[in-house]
């Protein structure tokens, strides 16, 4: 088994160049270790070999990120490195910065496996923790021998491209995937114990961190609702009857587009939902009840609307993850402009 | 799906019956309606009388449309 | 409240003439389970089979699962509203087997009933593939309503539930625990100093195969109340749910609630358990205010210090969950809420439908759409092609080697939202 080659980045402290008076060196290649590559040629012993560190001065990065960063990316390209790992650097404001454009930027040309190693405060934890993996450290460099335990046994997972844990198994950053793993204790265990540090005033972790929303800037209202074209999108699984796009009742991975051209209302013989999450007796009965197909035809007969846009677009809104109800929508979006629709009503059961 | 739609400039109203994940989710014309199973119906009802109550529905919905909002509003019944 | 329960332990189950309870196996006598379940008019069909850990087999589709249980002394007697009366139960004693269950089985809608394989991979999400299952594969007559079939297919475990237990009415068991509640009064003059904490049961109740009941009744159709956690044990609340088989409580779960389980444990060491609220999770948006209003009131009544909250059940039933939570901690009472996921196959998307900063304490029971492969198994109790239909099964699931790929949702109780299993997600 050939040892995989490790190229490692650091700043000019560590290098023990010196502190913030050489802070402005420019980009060096060294070979073998330098610094705390020491400590991480120990930890990786047999399985591999750091063959050439990077130094950069702090400020000169920060100053040239993208000059800096190609520089680099040649390098370790040339130095045709297995891996590549940068830092740790703590709470280091400008390093974190550097570390996570580095390790960004050698991923995202040269796709090899990448790792750095930060405080969850660190400026450059907020704004690289989704695009790499960044190993959770402490907020100096007295958690060195942790960091750099924590991230070998990382970069080595990902070098042999072995399925990674929840991130409080294998110490990363949550980075907004969540992954399933088996806790020692049961939930009603934990909830207990969370409860109790929560009451004691005592620190304490929550599994699920709540999600915040952005918000859309309304759409301008309808000027002339009796010449506009309206369309019906539903989350409610109105579909054909016998589903013929086959939209599964749960975790919809598509959408279905349907004809309403002479259709005047929805009818239980030729209509029904899809959806496993309600009670499907009533729509089944009337699918105008999740689709009000019937009232917006009167409406278009009586002038109230221009016209009622003859395609329906429908999914099942069940379990379904928001990543793909947007991906619809997105495609549905793009029939809607090219058809100059003018409004949407959309219903959800 | 609604705030896609709305991104690209196209006016929706949400006709849906949990008004809370709505407003969480950030919809901004909303007009609440009758019962998950049934957002647009009432079965306890004759058919004439529930199609009355889903054309008053859907015209709240298209007065929604009609009305410019600086941010979300829940469309009640008056 | 005082219930001591007993418990008798099952390593086996087979068949023969008589049914009996001895030296840990238990004989079941196939006809008479037969007739019991025929009993029940809407049961066209019914055949009977055993499922043992480790065992190449898979049940689908699962309806519900019971533990046998019966009532020694005290009032009332199990299931009350169902198969006994409605007297209060909780106190007294009653007797379970245990690491065994009855579980119902069958086409009843078609999608969203569940599967419990007995090894392999799909083995670890489920905890009843660990228990030996006698199994009640029921079919319904012609022309049978829906909502009527389910009700017969409920009774029918409850009765075979409760004929099992019977058993081992008059003897003694092996190891026995006594669960009480005092009144709030004497709770806290005997335990001042611990902090207080009272439960939040939530309960499905939705509609068709969405339903949970209490002493019989309906639970969408009550106002959020309070109970003796020992009254669970006596199965005062049992499953009507057929949603979504991963977090749903089977009647199983109720009767062995962890959340109560682990707060006795605690009781008079780290904590004060006073008691639970239980409340439903409904379709109209009037009735999730009106009882989350109601909870909230109930819950500030009792003088807790902390809830836990438990779920059952996602998408708009998450609601419910952030406005229990919401109001609960608005009367200045600290909660924890425990939930599952449904953070999408790859876990990039949003976990809950509805969210507030005020849930700062969140126990995760898991992403439900995380896939998995379970291989083809030897045998099936049950209909195999139902999976197709079944929540976080599609079109393609079945492959030609026979094996599946399915997301967590289609194993009872993968994410049960009590917190029974050990799954988690960060």
């Amino acid at each position: 088994m050939t040892k995989l080659r490790v190229v490692h980045y650091i700043n000019q402290f560590f290098a023990q160049i010196g502190g913030e008076d050489k802070a402005d060196i420019p980009v060096q290649s060294r070979e073998g270790v330098v610094g705390p590559g020491l400590a991480f040629r120990q930890a990786f012993g047999e399985q591999a070999e750091i063959v050439a560190t990077i130094i950069c001065g702090d400020t000169y990065f920060n100053e040239h990120i993208e000059e800096a960063t190609k520089q680099i990316v040649g390098l370790v390209r040339e130095l045709k490195a297995d891996i590549f790992i940068a830092g740790p650097a703590f709470n280091a404001g400008r390093y974190g910065v550097a570390c996570g454009a580095v390790c960004a930027g050698v991923h995202k040309e040269l796709g090899i496996p990448v790792l750095t190693g930060m405080f969850e405060e660190n400026p450059g934890a907020d704004m690289y923790k989704n695009d790499i993996y960044i190993t959770a450290t402490k907020n100096s460099a007295a958690g060195m021998r942790n960091a750099v335990k924590d991230m070998v046994s990382l970069i080595l997972k990902l070098a042999r491209k072995e399925a990674v844990g929840a991130s409080c198994e294998e110490h990363y950053l949550p980075h907004g995937i969540r992954v399933n793993f088996f806790e020692q204790e049961r939930g009603s265990r934990r909830a207990i114990d969370m409860l109790l540090k929560k009451l004691a005033g005592k620190p304490f972790v929550t599994e699920y961190p709540m999600p915040t929303f952005d918000r859309v800037k309304p759409a301008c209202a309808l000027q002339n609702i009796e010449r506009a074209k309206v369309a019906l999108v539903t989350s409610g699984g109105i579909v054909p009857k016998g589903n013929p796009d086959h939209i599964e009742s749960s975790s919809a991975s598509k959408y279905g587009a349907y004809d309403l051209t002479g259709v005047d209302g929805l009818t239980s013989d030729r209509y029904e939902t899809a959806h496993g999450g309600y009670d499907t007796t009533y729509a089944n009965a009337d699918p105008n009840r999740v689709l009000p197909v019937d009232v917006m035809r009167d409406l278009e007969k009586e002038g109230k609307i221009g016209s009622l846009y003859n395609t329906y677009f429908s999914t099942v809104g069940n379990g379904t993850a928001v990543a793909a109800a947007k991906k619809f929508a997105v495609e549905i979006v793009h029939k809607l402009k090219q058809d100059q629709v003018d409004a949407v009503v959309l219903t959800s059961t | 799906m609604v705030k896609e739609i709305e991104r690209a400039g196209i006016p929706v109203v949400h006709m849906c019956t949990i008004v809370p994940i709505s407003l969480t989710v950030g919809a901004n014309r909303i007009v609440p309606t009758i019962a998950i199973p049934h957002p647009l119906g009432n079965p306890d009802l004759s058919a004439s009388v529930e199609k009355q109550l889903r054309r008053r529905l859907v015209d709240r919905a298209l007065d929604a449309l009609r009305t410019e909002v600086s941010g979300q509003k829940v469309f009640e019944a008056k | 409240m005082k219930l001591e329960m007993g418990y008798f332990q099952v390593t086996d189950i087979t068949f023969d003439q008589q049914s009996s309870y001895a030296n840990h196996v238990l004989i079941v006598d196939r006809a008479a389970v037969e007739k019991l379940v025929l009993s029940e008019e809407k049961i066209k069909s019914v055949s009977v089979d055993i499922a043992k850990p480790g065992e190449s087999v898979r049940i689908t589709p699962v309806k519900d699962v019971i533990e046998p249980r019966v009532k020694v002394e005290g009032k009332g007697g199990v299931f009350p509203g169902f198969i006994s009366g409605v007297d209060i139960v909780g106190g007294g004693k009653t007797y379970a087997l245990k690491g065994m269950a009855v579980v119902t089985a069958g086409r009843v809608v078609g999608f969203q009933e569940g599967i419990i394989d007995m090894s392999g991979p799909g083995a670890r999400y489920s905890p009843f593939s660990q228990l030996l299952n006698l199994v009640l594969v029921c079919a319904p007559q012609e022309d049978v309503e829906r909502h009527e079939y389910e009700r017969a297919l409920r009774m029918a475990g409850f009765k075979v539930a409760a004929y099992l237990g019977q058993l081992v009415k008059d003897m003694e068991p092996e190891e026995s625990k006594v669960f009480e509640t005092l009144s709030l009064r004497d709770s806290n003059s005997l335990y001042p100093d611990l902090p207080r904490i009272a439960y939040v049961l939530m309960l499905q109740t939705q509609g068709l195969l969405h339903d949970t009941y209490v002493y019989g009744v309906d639970a969408k159709k009550i106002i959020p109340t309070i109970l003796y956690p020992t009254e669970l044990m006596d199965g005062a609340i049992v499953s009507g749910n057929c949603v979504s088989a991963c977090d749903k409580n089977t009647t199983y779960h109720h009767l062995n609630n962890p959340v109560v389980e682990d707060l006795y444990e605690a009781h008079g060491k780290t904590v004060n358990f006073v008691g639970i609220v239980i409340t439903n999770e409904t379709v109209y948006l009037a009735d999730k205010e009106r009882s989350s209003n109601w909870t909230a009131k109930l819950c500030k009544m009792l003088g807790p210090d902390g809830v836990i909250i438990s779920q059952e059940g996602f998408g708009n039933p998450d609601t419910d969950l952030i406005m229990n939570c919401k109001k609960i901690e608005a009367e200045g009472i600290k909660t924890v809420i425990i939930t599952d996921e449904f953070a999408g196959q790859e876990g990039k998307s949003q976990s809950l439908a509805d969210a507030d900063p005020a849930a700062d304490a969140v126990v995760s029971c898991g992403n439900a759409n995380q896939l998995v492969v379970i291989p083809r198994l030897d045998k099936v109790i049950g209909i195999l092609s139902e999976v197709n239909k079944i929540a976080g099964g599609n079109i393609r699931s079945v492959r030609p080697d026979g094996s599946i790929e399915v997301e967590l949702q289609v194993f009872i109780g993968a994410t049960n939202e009590m917190g029974y299993s050990k799954l988690s997600a960060r």
